[in-house]
C-alpha cells in the first residue's frame, strides 16, 4: 500500500477579482516528511498557493488534498480544525501576539486542540529560548521573535509546516541560525514543510526547489535556473 | 461546552489586552457603572418613595376590606347608617380627613377626625395616646394627637396648643399626645370625629367611612353588588335609599385603588427620569462600542493569526463577545453598588423627592430591590455585549489571510458604513412617532427617539465621507490654497478615505449632544411655554389667598365684599377650588370655580385652539371648560355632553373649550364661579384676583387689607413673584435631568479620549513615517487637533439636526402622552452654541492630548514595530 502524500494539488486554477490569472491548472505533490522551496517572482501566486493550500482561500477549479482530506469540500468550522491539527504557520511578519507571554504564544495551538500546554516549555528550549517563557515579544529582537513563530509552528506536532518568507525581515547571519533552526525541528517533528522565499540562500536550506511561474511549478533546472540566480541576486 | 483549555486561552486573551490597555478598560467600565448607577439609583428612590407613600396611605385606612368614598371629598354622613347596617357589612368606620391649613406652613397637616371605638378595632394605630392624667383625651372636644414627625414638624408637644386654620378662624387645639403608630416621617394629627367636624366647619361631613365585611363574604362581589346599589341599577327596595340621596356620588375602593393612584401620579415622571437615566447607560454603549470597534481593529491581524492557527469563526466571536461581556459584567456590578449607595445618601440627605413634588411628608428607606438590581444588570451587560456584538462579528466574519497585512482597517469597516440599517431605523422611528401611547406612557415614542438616535449616527460614515471629501476637493482645486495648507490637506485626506474609523469616534459624543440639545430645546420649550401662560393668567395686580396650603381655609362672602369695596380696587374676582373624583384609580380632578364670561373665555383663560362658540352650548346645560390632561385621561372632547357631580346632585354640562393647564397633569375642570354657587350654595372662595385703579400701588392695597377684620389670616402674592416662585419650581424639578444630561455629556466626551487615543496609539506608525518624511511633531499635533474639531464640528452640526428632530418627537409626542399638555416650541440658542464650543474646545484638546504621547516617542522605533 502507497504512502498518503503530505499534499497534493490537483489542476489548481485560480484568478484575481481583475481578471488576471495567478494559477492555471497547477499540479503537485509534497511527500510525507519532504521540506520544499518555492520560489518565483513578486505576484506570481505564492502567498495566493499558501492560502488555498491552507484553507484560507479557494480555487476556481481543481482542489487541495492535506492528508486525504480535500480542502475545498470543507466547511470553514472543518477546514479551521484541520489547519488547527495538522498545519504550522511562520510568517515574515513573524505575528507573535504581543500581549501574551512567549509560552503562551507558543502554547496557543496546543489549547486550541484541546491539550496540556507542557509540550510549549519543551519547544522554548529547543528553539534556544529556554527559561524566558514570562518575557513578552517586545522584549525580544527579530531573530528571536522568528524562533517562537518556528515553536509556535511546531508546538502541536503538525504534519505541514507553511513558512512564508520566514527570514525576509531579519540579517543574513541571524536568518542562517534561523533556517537552520528550521530545518532541524521539521525534520526532528517528522513533518513536511512548505517554504515560499526570494531568497536562494534559504530555499538552498530545503530538499528541493520549485520555480513557480505563470505556467506552473517547477523543479529548479538548467531552464529556471536563470530566475533562480536573478532572484538571489535580489 | 468550552472546554477548560479553551477557558484557559479565552482568560489569557482577554486578561492580556487589559494589561496592555488597562486605561481603556476601565473607561468602559467606569461608563457603564455610572450608567447602570444612575438608572439603579433613581430607580431604588422612586421604589423607595413610591412604596412608603402607598404605605404611609394604605396606613390610614388601617385593615379595612373596602372604603366608601365621595365623588367630591366631602359626603353627607347620612349613608354611615346605611352602610353600617348593611348586609354583610361587619364594621363601618366614619371618617373625616383633612388637610388643614397650618398658618405659616408651606405644607397641610393632614388631620384624621375618627370614631375611636370604631377605629380600635379597624385601624388601632391611628388611635391617640393620651397622657396618664387625661384618659378620656380621645374624645375630648379640644385635643388633637400627633405623630412624633408631625411633633417634630411643627415643633409641639404634649400640653401646647396648636393653632390651625379653618375659614379665616384660627382653631387652637391642645396637643395631647402621640399615635399608637406611624410611619417614619408621617406628618398626621388624629382627634375625635366630632370635634373635627365641628371645630373645621364640617358638621355632617365624612370623608370616607371603611368597611370591615362579615367573614366568608367575598369581597369582589360585594363591591360589585354595592357599586350597582350606589349607581341605582338595582332595582332592590332596600338599595333606593342610596340612589335618593347619592346617586353617583360614591365610590367604593380598596388599598389597591389606593396603590393604583399614588402610583399612576407619578409613573410618568417616573418613567421619564429612568429614561433619562438610561441615557447615560446608551451613552455608554457607544463608548463600549468605540473602544470594542478600534480595538477589534486595532488587533485585526492577531485575530487572523488566532483563526489562521486554527480558532473557528464561533470561537473567536465567543472571545470579543467575552471581552466585551466581561466589561459589561463588572460595569453593572460596581454601578449596582454605586447605585444603592448613592440612593441611600439621596434619600438620607434629600428625601424620596427628585425635585417631581410628588412625594411630599415622607422618609423612605432604601431597600435593595433584586429585580431591578437584576434588570439593571442585565442591561449595562446586554449594552456591553451589544456594543461588542457589530466588531466582534466583523473579526469573526474577516477572511484571515487579507487581514492578515497590514492597511486594511477601513476596509474592515465597510460593514458599518451601508446606510439602509441607518434609514430603515429613521423610517421606522418616524412611523413610531405615529403610535398610540401604550398604558399612558410614550413608549414608542421613546422607541422612537432611540431608534432616531441610532439612525442618525449610523448614517455618519456616509456623512463624513461626503462632507470631507467635498472640502478635500475644494482644497485641492485651489492651488494657492493648497500651498499654504498641507496640514489642512492630510487631514482631510484621511478624513475622507477613513470615514468609518473616524465616525466610530463619533458615536458616544454624537448621541449624548443631540441628546442634550433635544432636552434643552424641550425644556427651555416648556419654560417659555409656562412663563407665558404665567404671564397670561395672572394678569391682575394682586392675589389674596387664604392659605397657601390645606383645604380648611376660606373667605365668607362678608369678607369676600369688604374686600371688593376697598379703596382702589376697581375689580376683585373670586375663586374657589375643589378636588373631585372621578376614577378611583387616578388622583382627583380639580375643579376651579371662578368668574367666566362664556361669551369670551379667552379673556380669562389661557385656551387652546379646541373651543366651542358660546351660542352653541345646549341650554339645559352649563359650560366647562377642561384642561388638556381631561382630553387624554377622561376622553373629554369639546362640544361632548358631561355629567359632573358638583354639590349634593349629579349635573349636565358641555364641555366648551380646552385650556392649557401647566399646574395640574391629573386633569382640571374650570366653571363658573356662579353655577358653581347655585348647584352647591358654598359661597366660600379661596383666592382672590385683585384689579387697581390707575396710580393704585400694591403697597397700599395690602396694608387696606391687612387692616380687615380676618386680614392677618391671608397671604398676598403679587404676579411677579407667583412668577418668579413657579419658574424657580419648574428648574427645581428638572435640576435632576439636568444633572442626568451632563453626567452623558462627560461619558460621551470620556469617549472621545478614549477613542483618540486608541487611534492615535493605533495610527504611532503613521507618525513615525511622517516624521521620517519631514512632518514635525508641532505639526502632527496640528493634524490631530485639526481632525478632531473637524469631526467634532461635524458632530455638533448632525448632532443639532438630529436634537432638533428629537426635541420635535419630545415636545410633541413624549410630553402630551407622559403629562397631557402641550407646549410651543422654543430654541435656546445661546446655551447651545455655549455648549457646541466647549465641546469643540474640549474635543480639540482630547486629540491634541492624546497625539502628544504618540509624537513623544522615537520615529524610527514607530516604524519598525509591527506589533
Amino acid at each position: 500500500m502507497s504512502e498518503v502524500p503530505a499534499l497534493e494539488c490537483r489542476a489548481l486554477k485560480k484568478s484575481y477579482a481583475d481578471g488576471r490569472v495567478v494559477l492555471s491548472g497547477l499540479d503537485f505533490t509534497l511527500n510525507a516528511g519532504e521540506y520544499i522551496a518555492i520560489m518565483g517572482e513578486s505576484g506570481v501566486g505564492k502567498s495566493t498557493l499558501l492560502n488555498m493550500i491552507a484553507g484560507l482561500d479557494t480555487p476556481d477549479s481543481g482542489s487541495v488534498l492535506i492528508d486525504g482530506a480535500i480542502m475545498s469540500q470543507l466547511t470553514d468550522d472543518e477546514a479551521t480544525r484541520l489547519r488547527r491539527q495538522k498545519l504550522g504557520f511562520i510568517f515574515q511578519a513573524f505575528h507573535v501576539l504581543p500581549h501574551l507571554t512567549l509560552m503562551q504564544n507558543i502554547s496557543l495551538p496546543l489549547l486550541l486542540n484541546g491539550e496540556s500546554p507542557a509540550r510549549a516549555t519543551q519547544m522554548l528550549k529547543a528553539v534556544g529560548l529556554d527559561g524566558r517563557g514570562s518575557d513578552f515579544p517586545r522584549q525580544l529582537s527579530g531573530g528571536e521573535l522568528q524562533r517562537v513563530a518556528i515553536a509556535r509552528a511546531l508546538v502541536h506536532r503538525p504534519t505541514l509546516v507553511m513558512a512564508d518568507e520566514p527570514t525576509g525581515n531579519l540579517d543574513p547571519a541571524t536568518a542562517q541560525g534561523i533556517l537552520k533552526l528550521l530545518r532541524d525541528e521539521i525534520k526532528a517533528n517528522g513533518a513536511s514543510a512548505i517554504m515560499v522565499t526570494h531568497s536562494m540562500a534559504a530555499a538552498s536550506t530545503a530538499d528541493r526547489i520549485l520555480i513557480l511561474t505563470s505556467d506552473g511549478l517547477h523543479p529548479l533546472a538548467p531552464r529556471t535556473e536563470h530566475i533562480a540566480a536573478s532572484l538571489h541576486a535580489e | 461546552m468550552l472546554s477548560s483549555l479553551h477557558t484557559q486561552l479565552m482568560k489569557w486573551l482577554v486578561f492580556g489586552e487589559w494589561r496592555a490597555h488597562p486605561v481603556r478598560a476601565m473607561a468602559a467600565i467606569a461608563a457603564i457603572a455610572l450608567g447602570v448607577a444612575l438608572g439603579f439609583a433613581i430607580d431604588l428612590i422612586n421604589g423607595a418613595a413610591l412604596n412608603e407613600f402607598s404605605a404611609a396611605a394604605k396606613s390610614l385606612t388601617g385593615q379595612s376590606d373596602l372604603q366608601v368614598r365621595g365623588t367630591q371629598s366631602l359626603f353627607d354622613e347620612s349613608v354611615y347608617p346605611l352602610l353600617a347596617e348593611h348586609q354583610g357589612v361587619s364594621l363601618a368606620n366614619p371618617v373625616l380627613e383633612i388637610d388643614a391649613t397650618v398658618p405659616g406652613q408651606r405644607s397641610a397637616l393632614k388631620v384624621l377626625g375618627i370614631d375611636v371605638f370604631q377605629a380600635m378595632e379597624l385601624a388601632p394605630d391611628l388611635i391617640g395616646v393620651p397622657q396618664i392624667d387625661h384618659p378620656f383625651d380621645t374624645l375630648s372636644d379640644d385635643a388633637i394627637f400627633l405623630s412624633p414627625a408631625a411633633q417634630e414638624w411643627l415643633a409641639v408637644k404634649p400640653g401646647d396648643q396648636l393653632r390651625l386654620q379653618s375659614g379665616t378662624d384660627v382653631v387652637s387645639l391642645r396637643v395631647a399626645g402621640g399615635i399608637v403608630r406611624a410611619r417614619p416621617g408621617q406628618r398626621i394629627a388624629v382627634m375625635d370625629i366630632a370635634t373635627a367636624q365641628w371645630r373645621f366647619g364640617r358638621l355632617g361631613k365624612l370623608s370616607r367611612i371603611d368597611l370591615k365585611l362579615d367573614s366568608g363574604i367575598s369581597r369582589d362581589a360585594f363591591r360589585r353588588s354595592l357599586s350597582k346599589e350606589f349607581a341605582s341599577e338595582s332595582t332592590n327596595e332596600s338599595t333606593n335609599e342610596f340612589t335618593n340621596k347619592f346617586n353617583e356620588r360614591l365610590l367604593i375602593t380598596e388599598s389597591a385603588d389606593q396603590e393604583a393612584r399614588s402610583a399612576n401620579m407619578s409613573r410618568a415622571y417616573r418613567v421619564n427620569l429612568n429614561v433619562l437615566a438610561l441615557v447615560a447607560l446608551f451613552t455608554g454603549a457607544f463608548l463600549i462600542f468605540s473602544t470594542q470597534a478600534l480595538s477589534v481593529l486595532r488587533r485585526r491581524s492577531q485575530f487572523a493569526l488566532l483563526r489562521v492557527i486554527g480558532m473557528t469563526r464561533s470561537l473567536l466571536l465567543r472571545q470579543i463577545l467575552l471581552e466585551g461581556g466581561v466589561l459589561g459584567a463588572l460595569g453593572s456590578l460596581i454601578g449596582l453598588a454605586a447605585g444603592y449607595a448613592m440612593a441611600a445618601l439621596a434619600l438620607r440627605f434629600f428625601g424620596g423627592d427628585l425635585g417631581g413634588g410628588y412625594f411630599p411628608g415622607i422618609r423612605p428607606s432604601v431597600q435593595f430591590d433584586l429585580t431591578s438590581a437584576a434588570v439593571f444588570f442585565l442591561l449595562g451587560t446586554g449594552i456591553a455585549l451589544l456594543g461588542s456584538l457589530a466588531p466582534a462579528l466583523e473579526a469573526a466574519r474577516a477572511q484571515p489571510g487579507p487581514a492578515l497585512k497590514s492597511g486594511s482597517e477601513d476596509v474592515a469597516m465597510t460593514r458599518f458604513s451601508s446606510p439602509w440599517p441607518a434609514m430603515i431605523c429613521l423610517a421606522l422611528g418616524g412611523v413610531l412617532t405615529q403610535l398610540p401611547p401604550v398604558f399612558e406612557l410614550p413608549v414608542f415614542g421613546y422607541l422612537a427617539v432611540a431608534l432616531l438616535l441610532i439612525g442618525g449616527i449610523g448614517l455618519m460614515p456616509r456623512c463624513s465621507a461626503v462632507v470631507f471629501t467635498f472640502l478635500l476637493n475644494f482644497l485641492q482645486s485651489r492651488a494657492a490654497l493648497l500651498r499654504k495648507n498641507q496640514v489642512l490637506l492630510l487631514v482631510l485626506a484621511r478624513l475622507a478615505n477613513t470615514p468609518n474609523q473616524a465616525s466610530i469616534a463619533l458615536g458616544g459624543v454624537l448621541s449624548s449632544f443631540s441628546l442634550m440639545v433635544a432636552m434643552a430645546i424641550m425644556v427651555s420649550s416648556f419654560r417659555v411655554s409656562v412663563d407665558d401662560w404665567l404671564a397670561q393668567i395672572l394678569s391682575a395686580n394682586l392675589y389674596v389667598r387664604t392659605a397657601s396650603n390645606g383645604e380648611t381655609a376660606a373667605m365668607n362672602p362678608a369678607q369676600q365684599k369688604m374686600i371688593s369695596t376697598l379703596a382702589g380696587i376697581k375689580r376683585a374676582e373670586f375663586l374657589r377650588t375643589i378636588p373631585l373624583t372621578l376614577d378611583i384609580t387616578r388622583p382627583p380632578v380639580i375643579m376651579i370655580a371662578r368668574t367666566i364670561d362664556a361669551a369670551d373665555p379667552g379673556r380669562t383663560l389661557p385656551l387652546t385652539e379646541d373651543v366651542i362658540d358660546a351660542t352653541k352650548i345646549a341650554v339645559e346645560t352649563m359650560p366647562v371648560w377642561v384642561s388638556e390632561a381631561m382630553l387624554d385621561l377622561y376622553g373629554y372632547r369639546v362640544g361632548q355632553r358631561v355629567n359632573l357631580p358638583v354639590g349634593t346632585g349629579v349635573h349636565p354640562f358641555t364641555v366648551a373649550g380646552v385650556w392649557r393647564d401647566y399646574a395640574r397633569q391629573s386633569g382640571s375642570i374650570q366653571i363658573r364661579l356662579s353655577d358653581y354657587q347655585r348647584l352647591t350654595a358654598d359661597l366660600t372662595v379661596t383666592d382672590a384676583a385683585l384689579f387697581f385703579n390707575p396710580d393704585i400701588s400694591t403697597v397700599s392695597i395690602i396694608k387696606q387689607v391687612r387692616s380687615l377684620p380676618f386680614g392677618n389670616t391671608v397671604e398676598f402674592a403679587d404676579p411677579g413673584e407667583i412668577r418668579a416662585i413657579s419658574l424657580k419650581i419648574f428648574d427645581r424639578s428638572f435640576a435632576v435631568t439636568y444633572l442626568l444630561e451632563i453626567v452623558a455629556m462627560m461619558i460621551g466626551l470620556f469617549g472621545v479620549a478614549a477613542t483618540f487615543s486608541a487611534q492615535t496609539l493605533a495610527r504611532t506608525k503613521e507618525f513615525g513615517m511622517l516624521r521620517h518624511v519631514g512632518v514635525t511633531r508641532t505639526q502632527i499635533l496640528q493634524i490631530l487637533g485639526a481632525e478632531g474639531s473637524l469631526l467634532t464640528g461635524l458632530g455638533i452640526m448632525v448632532g443639532f439636526l438630529l436634537g432638533w428632530i428629537i426635541s420635535l418627537v419630545l415636545i410633541f409626542i413624549v410630553n402630551p402622552q407622559s403629562f397631557h399638555w402641550s407646549m410651543q416650541m422654543h430654541i435656546p440658542w445661546l446655551m447651545l452654541a455655549s455648549v457646541a464650543v466647549l465641546l469643540l474646545l474640549s474635543s480639540a484638546a482630547t486629540a491634541v492630548l492624546s497625539g502628544a504621547r504618540a509624537v513623544a516617542g522615537d520615529s524610527v522605533r514607530a516604524v519598525r514595530e509591527d506589533w
